[in-house]
């Protein structure tokens, strides 16, 4: 039986933490393990554009997919790669935590590895961390690394 | 391939510039900038808002507001009134109900619609409203109403065609709108003249963006100004609006499109909420307007014009505002990310009840309740001013400022906060209408930097003239032009329509055998 593991990564240091500890894991597991690393860009449907950037936005989407593929997705299968883990990486665009719980449950996950970040401010103490959201709402383990 | 049409263009530009700055020059023996700007503008204008106004013989209905009316009526029908069948479904669609969020990331329903919203309303819902009811009364909301109702079935057929035929470019932009669907869409079935009467279109569309797309609003956003900080010349107010929408379409500066495009439906939702606590404490009167309002819808109530003065106010102002059949909200729709077209057509419906139904019936309800028209209390007819052409009003004021007024009477704070919105409104109208213009622009003269410069320069300098000059002769072009656009799109419409109907059924199909499902009822099926 092979286990899956749902890595959330965004290229900055949480999310190599997150990366570190799920490499750790996979190893432990051995090759049964299969990390699928998912790189969410924060997009909300619901908000407000002039003209001229909706006439934009399919190439804009166009762009931001390649920049998280060759900055986050590539350097991290590279690495995995490198040590004999099996992996593969997606990006996908709106919000994070519904976005990993939804591929973890579309993969039939074992668990989910994120990292705390330090997000703070307003917006975080109003609508919640999206580390919080994910414990909160997933349907599979979490892990949440400090 | 359009070298001598541009050519023409640029020389008038260059005339027009020419002229402007010589009515300068000229000022101080005229009596100011604005009598000038107004003068020469009155002038060169007329003939066309004559044409486009002239009555029926023998009769003062406009021809061209029958012909509104009778291609909304024609769409009604023809969809088999779908704008009251179909609002659930389009609801569905706006909350994204049947959209997978995996796929997300491009333009969803919701956006397109925010869009199209955010050119649509805003000095119509509030100027436009009142010059509807001080000129054809009360009775001009209930024509207007149903304007806005008919408007849904007209927005659901160019919105659709808008989406079928737009352009997708390799570099992954999109262009859509009446020009493209005109020309592809007559080619596909056989029709000659599609290119024509889509040259026709883009022509009278980048006088739409000039007229009321940008003219109206920066004569109106003056008008709010002075009622505020007292009466000033109206070119400065031109000179700084130019300034600003140079910065943002030319200079490129998105930071301030960006900020104004997030104001401006709390603005929105603002303007509504005061008119609503408005309506709340003159609930007992909410039942008398009504009467003012059907019984004005068929007699008249005094007004000029009587029941067809109403009727064309009424019209008129409805498609002003909603621009339904206009085929301006089938160049903001057309950007959406989806493989249906019809759910767009679907969509846009909610865009004239939102914008006529609901916003300018809660602006006309505010100005007869809070007693803004003056009434004779004996006989229950409005009275008229000196000239016999509008009803006069409590303070004698017309357009944005009879608004101002009438929730005025309510808030006193109100017209600070109603001139910080019109600016807002006007500035977020006319960004929205540089973008149609400047796709009509590109339809005619080609894709390239010096085109866009040259039309985006034309627009800053009609930003300026339409400050300047009286409400009158504005708002007459401003009509003219916006309808002039209509004449072209709704004859496109009659010969696509069996397009739409055919796009419509096949997917009206596929949501009753469960092939087109909401996704939280395929990812159940999924997991069964």
């Amino acid at each position: 039986m092979s286990a899956t593991i749902i890595v959330g990564v965004d290229g900055s240091e949480a999310g190599n933490r997150a990366l570190a500890y799920a490499k750790r894991l996979a190893t432990l597991i051995g090759s049964e393990c299969k990390l699928e690393l998912v790189c969410v860009v924060e997009w909300s449907p619901y908000t407000f554009q002039t003209p001229e950037e909706n006439s934009h936005r399919k190439k804009q989407k166009q762009i931001e997919t390649q920049n998280a593929q060759e900055r986050v997705i590539d350097p991290a299968l590279a690495a995995l790669k490198e040590a004999g883990i099996a992996a593969s990486g997606v990006v996908k665009f709106g919000k994070a935590s519904s976005i990993l719980n939804n591929i973890a449950v579309e993969h039939n996950a074992e668990q989910i590895v994120v990292a705390r970040s330090t997000e703070q401010g307003l917006s975080a103490r109003v609508f919640g961390s999206v580390t919080a959201n994910l414990v909160m709402s997933a349907n599979v383990p979490v892990t949440v690394v400090s | 391939m359009l070298k001598r049409p541009y050519f023409l263009f640029t020389s008038l530009i260059s005339l027009l510039l020419l002229t402007v700055s010589s009515s300068v020059q000229a000022e101080e023996s005229s009596g100011g900038i604005d009598a000038m700007v107004n003068e020469i503008f009155g002038h060169a204008t007329g003939w066309f808002v004559s044409l486009i106004f002239a009555p029926f013989p023998g009769t003062s209905f406009p021809w061209i507001v029958l012909w509104l009316v009778t291609g909304a009526s024609i769409f009604t029908l023809y969809f088999g009134f779908l704008q009251f069948r179909g609002v659930g479904h389009s609801i569905a669609l706006v909350k994204g109900d049947y959209s997978d969020p995996n796929d997300a990331g491009e333009v969803s329903h919701f956006q397109a619609l925010a869009t199209a919203l955010s050119g649509t309303v805003g000095l119509g819902n509030i100027a436009g409203v009142a010059v509807a009811v001080s000129i054809g009364g009360p009775g001009a909301t209930f024509w207007m109403i149903l304007a806005g109702l008919m408007g849904m079935a007209s927005k659901f057929t160019e919105c659709t065609l808008g989406v079928k035929y737009r352009n997708e470019y390799k570099d992954g932009s999109v262009s859509g709108g009446p020009m493209y669907y005109i020309s592809k869409g007559f080619k596909e079935r056989g029709i000659p003249g599609g290119r024509f009467l889509a040259g026709l279109f883009a022509v009278f569309c980048i006088l739409g963006s000039l007229g009321g797309g940008n003219m109206f609003q920066a004569n109106q956003a003056h008008a709010q100004l002075t009622q505020v900080i007292g009466n000033y010349p109206g070119w400065i107010t031109g000179v700084i609006f130019a300034a600003l929408v140079f910065i943002v379409i030319v200079g490129g500066i998105k930071s301030i499109a960006r900020v104004t495009d997030k104001i401006v439906p709390f603005m929105g939702i603002l303007y509504v909420g005061s008119a609503i606590v408005i309506l709340i404490v003159n609930a007992d009167k909410i039942g008398w307007a009504f009467s003012q309002i059907f019984a004005g819808a068929f007699t008249g109530l005094g007004v000029a014009g009587g029941m067809v003065g109403a009727l064309i106010q009424g019209f008129k102002r409805a498609a002003f505002s909603n621009e339904a059949g206009v085929g301006s909200a089938a160049i903001a729709h057309s950007a959406v990310q989806t493989n249906e077209p019809v759910t767009e057509g679907f969509v846009s419906l909610l865009e004239p009840f939102i914008d006529t139904v609901v916003i300018c019936t809660m602006t006309a309800l505010v100005i007869i309740i809070t007693g803004q028209l003056l009434q004779n209390p004996e006989t229950g007819m409005y009275i008229l001013n000196e000239a016999g052409t509008a009803i006069k009003t409590a303070d004698g004021s017309s357009g944005v400022a009879l608004t101002s007024a009438a929730f005025a009477s309510a808030f006193s704070w109100f017209p600070i906060l109603l001139a910080v919105a019109v600016i807002l409104f006007a500035f977020s109208t006319m960004l929205s209408w540089s973008y149609y213009g400047l796709k009509a622009w590109t339809y005619l003269f080609g894709e390239g930097k010096r085109a866009e410069l040259t039309f985006k320069t034309l627009f800053c300098v009609f930003v300026i003239i339409g400050a300047a000059a009286n409400l009158g002769p504005v708002i007459d072009f401003s009509d003219a032009a916006i309808f002039a656009m209509a004449v072209a799109n709704i004859i496109g419409l009659y010969f696509l329509m069996p397009i739409v109907k055919k796009e419509l059924t096949s997917y009206q199909k596929r949501l009753k055998s469960g092939e087109i499902v909401k996704y939280k009822d395929r990812k159940k099926a999924k997991k069964a």
